[in-house]
């Protein structure tokens, strides 16, 4: 932690001389290939609309929190992603309704929880730091902790991503190969609401989605398989967390949204790159 | 397990008949009594049915007379009852190989997922992400496979990119690796232009004999199975009829279902070649 900040103490920027930038920007660089990662096999496996719902899910999550008293809703907020994903799962296979229903009714259940249990008393103003996030807050241990999650949750994402692709191609190809599609969508969704809660709270619920989704769709539109599929994603959610923090300490803007900015003006990138391509018959 | 069982429902069950000499006819897959049932509507009834290797058998039948249901069971997606014993018998079949390999009808996936050919192999086949490692061993046998259907040159297409008959080939050579003891092909060819179904024929046709594979092949084409298959078996919830297909072709039912009698009426004599 020392040797970091003193590299990066030394890089002839404004921004490098304050700790808390310094501290965010190891934060950015941990999690960002981790949200790539994921976000390759979210929009692969069509569950977009399920990581925006864990999101926004986590205003219930924050709720329950500050009803128990809990002085960091964290594991609140864990716990009732975890309830709600592989609620909205089992829903969804055991009733064979369509997905977007399913998340849908669910996302305005938690969402009308959450606001509900946070206005009481006129207060939801105090919570509005969990709707836009606050990088620049981080503090060194977090960050600690963020490192060990990251590794956890990028290995064990390693390890099954073949057979998370396979079975978000074809669930039955995929049992015919011996995979089990409900333990591995069970997996798969704990993950992503893991990565989801654990960076709630800097990157902020609105868009947290965006992180996950956005690098993935950007390598998606340059990729020619599935190893630049995510090493196009990792670059680009780099590149986007790195340029947006910088950027975000120069214009005064909260660093998430900035992020997400840069991020999606690199999606426009690449569709005028494979737009290019394409017509020089690529 | 006694190779002249014969099964009292089924009295079109015809065990053993006029083997080639490159089929064992000794290992099979035995289905016994396979009845299925949905919110209390038998959907298959009674099925027992016995697939050799290296013969290709053909259900076919009307919508809804529960072929995918068939063929469901046997990847253990539905419940039944009755046995299935996939376990080769007398050392023929393939001891460690999976029970069954699978061509999906129509795969349905997302056609502008980034996965080539290469990945989606090493997908099934491989413990290791396809993000990490790409050995070059693994390179071999995706290409051995992809030749044995003649889509080598497919390896670094991306699937969204392929036809529907290569798709198919490319989603055959996979269930080939490694080598099943029992090839499901549901509905290979629905969507494929005539030369791409006389190539998937023909490529199934000789997989057959040269791996000595069992085969269960679902499909409303009838034309093009009936060249191909040693066996048809006609399914209505319960088998109507199954043997040869010259004779599942007289059996009435079949020629009414298939529309045959109505065609030979409007074409007396088919028309010549133009």
């Amino acid at each position: 932690m020392n040797l970091w900040h003193e590299l990066i103490g030394r890089l002839p920027f404004e921004w490098a001389q304050f700790g808390f930038m310094r501290t965010a920007l190891l934060a950015v660089i941990i999690v960002s290939p981790l949200f790539a990662v994921m976000g390759t096999l979210v929009i692969n496996n069509r569950m977009a609309f399920f990581s925006d719902a864990i999101g926004h899910a986590s205003l219930t999550g924050v709720g329950i929190g500050v009803l128990l008293g809990l002085a960091d809703p964290f594991w609140a907020l864990l716990g009732f992603g975890l309830i709600l994903g592989l609620g909205i799962i089992s829903l969804q296979r055991f009733t064979r309704s369509a997905m977007d229903t399913v998340i849908s009714l669910s996302m305005s259940f938690s969402i009308a929880l959450g606001v509900a249990l946070l206005s009481r008393g006129g207060n939801f103003n105090k919570f509005s730091r969990y709707l836009v996030g606050d990088l620049l807050s981080i503090t060194p241990d977090e960050v600690g902790h963020l490192l060990v999650i990251a590794l956890l949750v990028g290995g064990g994402l390693l390890l099954a991503y073949n057979r998370i692709l396979l079975v978000g191609l074809n669930e039955s190809l995929a049992r015919s190969r011996g995979l089990s599609p409900w333990w591995t969508q069970v997996l798969f969704c704990s993950g992503v609401v893991m990565v989801v809660i654990m960076n709630l709270s800097w990157v902020g619920i609105l868009i947290v989605n965006s992180l996950l989704i956005v690098p993935a769709a950007g390598a998606r539109n340059l990729a020619d398989n599935a190893r630049q599929y995510v090493l196009y994603a990792v670059a680009i959610a780099l590149f986007s967390g790195i340029t947006g923090l910088v950027a975000s300490y120069y214009t005064n803007t909260a660093t998430g949204a900035s992020i997400v900015l840069v991020a999606i003006g690199c999606f426009v990138l690449t569709l005028a790159i494979k737009a290019i391509r394409s017509k020089l018959g690529h | 397990m006694s190779l002249a069982r014969k099964h009292p429902m089924n009295p079109h069950q015809d065990h053993h008949h006029g083997l080639a000499p490159h089929q064992c006819g000794e290992c099979c897959t035995t289905l016994d009594r396979i009845s299925v049932t949905f919110n209390g509507h038998r959907a298959l009834e009674d099925i027992s049915l016995h697939l050799h290797c290296g013969e290709l058998t053909t259900l076919v039948g009307p919508n809804g007379a529960g072929k995918s249901t068939f063929l469901r069971a046997l990847l253990g997606e539905v419940p039944y009852s009755g046995t299935i014993h996939f376990l080769p018998v007398f050392g023929h079949g393939r001891e460690d190989a999976p029970a069954v390999g699978y061509v999906p009808q129509q795969l349905e996936f997302d056609r502008a997922s980034p996965l080539s050919v290469r990945d989606l192999f090493a997908c099934a086949l491989s413990r290791w992400s396809v993000v990490l490692r790409r050995s070059r061993r693994d390179g071999r046998t995706v290409r051995e496979a992809l030749a044995t259907v003649e889509a080598e040159h497919l390896i670094d297409r991306k699937l969204g990119q392929l036809s529907g008959g290569e798709l198919q080939r490319v989603l055959l050579a996979l269930s080939l690796t490694p080598v099943p003891n029992l090839l499901l092909l549901d509905e290979p060819v629905s969507g494929i232009d005539l030369p791409g179904r006389e190539m998937f024929y023909r490529m199934v046709s000789d997989l057959r004999q040269r791996l000595d594979l069992s085969i269960l092949l679902v499909s409303h084409d009838l034309a093009g199975v009936t060249v191909v298959s040693d066996r048809i078996v006609f399914l209505n919830r319960r088998i109507v009829c199954s043997g040869p297909p010259a004779a599942v072709i007289a059996h009435p039912e079949v020629r009414r279902a298939f529309g045959l009698d109505l065609a030979a009426a409007i074409l007396p004599t088919p028309a010549p070649p133009s």
